[in-house]
């Protein structure tokens, strides 16, 4: 099973970079939503894959015994997925604004608009 | 008073300089002064200990893993040195209060000043190698200040910029080395590695070691080829020429030399590169300076004369030399320091330090001329100056040495007698003889002023007249702490007619000689005009320049200002680096047997959501890569599920379902997908990517191959219960183990929500205008389309999520649940709420502002982490009460955090959501 997630991992690292080096803006976020995604699931790989036991203790025991899935990366994990949500969704409405403003979605046209008009 | 505080004292004053010059203004001099001079008496009471061969030694615990300590330790050698940096210190800070009183920045001129004292106290007072490195480039970096203190001048900064960087360079090489000293030795105080002695010698890194520790004492003690950088410093006011680049700072380097010479001298690269470099630094110096007319450059080089002649000494390793180095260090500092100081006071008086319009001083300015009469008699080392028995002392030390006693005496007379001539011409020419006219009326300078000149020169003539006072005061004590073995001093002005003698005699009269024919040898000055076009100097600002285009045209190539190409060079350095670095272990798991395990719907799973990524790729539509998107994260939370994480599970689940409606609000706002760049650009981008990927790949495979103790598991595993009450271990690390990073988190997403709030609104304001009601705008086409399922669905639906919710969030702590999940859960409930019957709606039942959820959030989250505090714990403790719920298990201050948790999530999803959907 590492085998394969691993090469899902790196697939999606694969697209998620591809994405971020277009020229589109769009494209870019995209690039960005693939590669948090992959990150996750790297961080979760990490505390090693066991299948079906999740961290819970059970009513009247007191603590857990192995074997059990890592709960520390889910833990980080857990947030990243929340604050990800948020910074996606201010990352999302940034380039909706940047479009209504600049009018485009080209990354190397928005360089122009950057220079200072000519009377300043 | 301990030695810390000694060295410390002068940081602390510098802070309050500037309330001592606001208050005392004119006598800001004489206040500030009290602490050198209280410092001076403070180390002059330890002469009686230290001259019976005590020491005093301090240390505190700095940096114990790194092996810093900041230890100070006293004796005969570091005592010499701290005697003339507080003396010499209070003299100056006397004078600069009156040669600066008219500069608005006086105060920050002593800021500086006090703190080149205390770094100069603390280097040559510190035990500990690296604590001696960090004062030593404190030095530089006050000596950098100080020297572009009129900063309002290119000049004073480039040659700031120019000591700096010489001398920090060397600073570089000085760190190596000591590092590598510490190493070989074993120990990085240099005291223990004194009781060592010369063990190293023999050690395979001697070399290196002496290597780089010599270019960092050359470059600070100004010795060729590093040399340039010390009459350009002439750009700091005087006193500031007088103190550091005269009588101290430029001595660090001598004074390493003399700290270092019992560890790594008497060796044959010891012996011939100090040797030869203090040589050529000395010969070079005095030459330089008899061409000059510019009294502080004359006197600038005559002080690079010296450095070099000190240098030398030190190479020649014999006792005697030591002798000789100590004692002309003092009678150096002594002799420059007034002279530096008079050709301050005159440059006050006249407006001129040019040499050839000054003369006839005399007159105006009796006290400075015999002051300054005195100072370059000892100079010129003429009986019964302390400098006649240094010169003494220096020759015949040279004429000592075994192998090349006539060469170095040689070269020796030779600069002695072009430095009687300098010091004819700075310390007689501008008194007598008859007077030109000056671009000032020069009066005699006010005693602020004189107080220096008249103190050192006096000195200089009584130690001269009593020298066996000066070799029992300090000089047996620094020599013997140099030599690391007990030895005595004596000294006598007067030896009797010797070689020695007759080399005095003919010194003088030829330097008499030369500088009777300095007008006449002045016109041969095109040998130093060639001489400052092609040194080091001239290396320096080809080297400069040659870095500053370096800089430029790396910037250009790597910093295109396309995100795509820094995401490019990014991605392959990494993939190189790690590629370089990368050593495929033994049994790497890339065996088709760990497929096996592989269960089919997992295959069908992780297929889709590589096939999803794909599409994500190439998929001309921005609503086929949302929905591709989608699949993805769907995927990924069904791999969740299998491997024990439910938790995640739901969260990335409601997510999902979250960011559907948050694309589907905004994607026909976004501009379409344009297929921007070429055919073979997107090959290429492809290329690096998939290889990036594949990186990735192998590193997890090497990762997974090694195996694991997972420590911070088993704590958990075994406290959760026990210390946290809670079953669900994942929801107890985030609400009470490590509840104060979930806070900076939540603090996070909110500042998003505020952000997105802050750029939506603009946009909100200008379309409410024309469509006060949100869910007009639903009808509209290309809108979300009306249905009456979902609109009776959601009516049943709505309740039930949001009991479903706090359902989610009561349980959290002992099953999967939390207020993370809940509160997207209740998200979502609302969000699809707002979408079948607009957002005017939604708010209308949601009751509240969703920025008073979040802010309720963040305090409810916070004071449940005072509750620690109150009952004296550190803050987020988690305080339980003796009560038992159903559901909810224990009652404790983790679930009122995890409560705001939830408000949170709930504000901070719904502020962006419900203004997106108004829009």
């Amino acid at each position: 099973m590492n085998t394969i997630l691993a090469l899902v991992i790196g697939g999606l690292y694969a697209a998620g970079l591809y994405m971020l080096m277009r020229r589109s803006l769009v494209k870019l976020v995209i690039g960005l939503l693939l590669i948090s995604q992959a990150t996750n699931l790297l961080i979760f790989i990490m505390g090693r894959l066991i299948r079906g036991h999740p961290a819970l203790i059970p009513d009247g025991a007191t603590h857990l015994e192995p074997p059990f899935a890592d709960p520390v990366p889910q833990a980080l994990i857990l947030t990243a997925i929340v604050i990800g949500f948020g910074i996606h969704a201010f990352v999302i409405i940034l380039i909706k604004r940047t479009y209504q403003t600049v009018g485009t979605d080209d990354l190397d046209e928005m360089r122009n608009t950057e220079r200072p008009p000519a009377d300043h | 008073m301990d030695l810390l505080a000694t060295v410390f004292s002068g940081f602390a004053l510098s802070l309050a300089t500037p309330l001592v010059v606001r208050f005392a203004r004119r006598g800001a001099g004489w206040v500030l002064a009290l602490l050198p001079i209280g410092l001076t008496i403070y180390f002059a009471r330890h002469i009686g200990h230290v001259m019976t061969g005590g020491t005093i030694a301090v240390s505190y615990s700095w940096s114990p893993e790194l092996g810093i300590s900041l230890s100070f330790y006293l004796d005969g050698l570091s005592l010499s040195f701290a005697l003339l940096i507080c003396g010499i210190g209070a003299l100056i800070v006397v004078y600069a209060g009156e040669y600066l009183h008219n500069h608005p920045d006086l105060d920050r001129f002593y800021v500086y000043l006090l703190m080149f004292m205390s770094s100069m106290l603390g280097l040559v007072l510190a035990d500990n190698a690296l604590t001696m490195f960090v004062f030593w480039e404190l030095t530089g970096i006050a000596s950098f200040l100080l020297i572009g203190f009129e900063n309002e001048r290119e000049t004073a900064r480039s040659a700031a910029l120019q000591a700096l960087l010489v001398t920090s360079a060397g600073g570089l090489a000085l760190l190596a080395g000591l590092l590598l000293l510490s190493q070989a030795g074993g120990s990085s105080e240099f005291s223990t590695l004194l009781n060592n002695g010369r063990s190293i010698n023999g050690h395979p890194l001697y070399f290196p070691i002496l290597l780089l520790i010599l270019i960092g004492a050359f470059a600070k003690s100004a010795q060729f080829p590093f040399h340039f950088w010390l009459p350009s410093a002439m750009e700091a006011p005087t006193p500031v020429s007088a103190y550091l680049h005269s009588a101290t700072m430029v001595k660090a380097g001598v004074y390493l030399l003399a700290r270092l010479s019992s560890i790594l001298g008497g060796t044959d690269a010891w012996h011939y590169l100090v040797t030869g470099a203090g040589a050529a630094t000395m010969v070079l110096g005095a030459f330089m300076a008899i061409w000059q007319t510019d009294l502080k450059l004359l006197l600038a080089y005559s002080t690079v004369s010296t450095l070099g002649t000190l240098t030398l000494l030190l190479g020649l390793d014999t006792v005697l030399s030591v002798k000789a180095a100590m004692l002309l260090l003092v009678a150096h500092a002594l002799y420059k320091g007034a002279l530096f100081l008079i050709s301050g006071i005159i440059d006050h008086e006249t407006g001129t330090r040019d040499v050839i319009r000054l003369g006839g001083l005399a007159r105006a300015m009796p006290v400075t001329a015999v002051s300054a009469g005195f100072a370059a008699l000892s100079m010129a080392g003429t009986p019964p100056m302390l400098g006649f028995i240094s010169k003494e002392l220096l020759y015949e030390a040279k004429l000592q040495v075994s192998r090349v006693a006539p060469l170095v005496t040689g070269i020796g007379v030779l600069a002695n007698i072009l430095l009687v001539a300098a010091a004819g011409l700075v310390g007689l020419k501008p008194f007598w003889g008859r007077r030109p006219n000056l671009p000032k009326e020069p009066h005699e300078a006010p005693p602020s002023m004189l107080a220096g000149p008249i103190i050192l020169s006096g000195i200089s003539l009584l130690c001269g007249l009593f020298p066996e006072t000066v070799a029992s005061i300090f000089l047996s004590a620094a020599v013997s702490a140099v030599r690391a073995q007990a030895i005595t001093v004596e000294l006598k002005l007067w030896h009797g007619i010797n070689p020695v003698f007759a080399l005095s005699i003919l010194t003088l009269a030829t330097g008499i000689l030369v500088y009777a024919m300095l007008d006449t040898i002045r016109h041969a000055k095109i040998l130093v005009a060639m001489a400052s076009r092609f040194g080091p100097q001239r290396v320096y600002f080809l080297l400069l320049s040659g870095l500053n285009s370096l800089a430029s045209t790396q910037t250009r190539l790597l910093q295109s200002g396309y995100l795509r190409v820094y995401v490019m060079i990014i991605v392959i350095t990494i993939v190189g680096l790690i590629g370089c670095a990368q050593r495929i272990p033994d049994g790497l798991a890339i065996t088709w047997e760990g497929l096996s395990d592989v269960r089919p719907y997992e295959w069908g799973i992780l297929m889709l959501i590589l096939l999803a990524a794909l599409m994500a790729v190439l998929t001309p539509s921005r609503l086929a890569a949302a929905a591709a998107l989608s699949v993805i994260g769907y995927g990924i939370a069904l791999v969740y599920v299998f491997f024990g994480a439910p938790d995640l599970a739901m969260t990335q689940f409601t997510v999902e379902t979250l960011a559907i409606i948050l694309f589907v609000l905004v994607v026909y706002k976004l501009p379409r997908f344009a297929s921007l760049s070429s055919r073979s650009a997107r090959i290429r981008d492809a290329l690096i990517a998939i290889l990036a990927g594949g990186t990735i790949t192998s590193l997890i495979l090497i990762t997974m191959a090694h195996t694991r103790e997972p420590h911070l598991a088993a704590f958990f595993a075994e406290n959760s219960w026990i210390q946290a009450k809670g079953r669900n271990v994942v929801n107890v690390i985030l609400v009470d183990f490590r509840a104060l990073d979930t806070l900076g988190e939540i603090i996070v997403l909110s500042v998003a929500a505020i952000g997105a709030h802050a750029l939506l609104r603009p946009g909100l304001e200008k379309t409410s205008n024309h469509n006060p009601r949100g869910n007009q705008a639903l009808n509209e086409p290309g809108k979300l389309v009306f249905s009456p399922i979902l609109f009776t669905a959601v009516r049943y639906l709505f309740p039930l999520m949001l009991l479903f919710s706090v359902f989610l969030l009561l349980r959290g702590h002992n099953e999967p649940g939390g207020g993370f999940v809940a509160g997207l859960v209740a998200a979502a409930a609302f969000s699809l709420y707002a979408i079948i019957y607009g957002a005017p709606a939604a708010r209308r039942i949601l009751g509240i502002n969703p920025s008073i959820l979040i802010g309720a959030g963040l305090l409810i989250a916070l004071s449940s982490g005072l509750a620690g505090v109150f009952s004296s714990r550190p803050f987020m403790t988690g305080i339980w009460l003796e009560l038992t719920l159903p559901i909810l298990g224990k009652i404790g201050t983790p679930f009122l955090f995890d409560t705001g948790v939830y408000l949170v999530v709930i504000g901070a999803t719904l502020k962006i959501i419900l203004d997106l959907t108004e829009e």
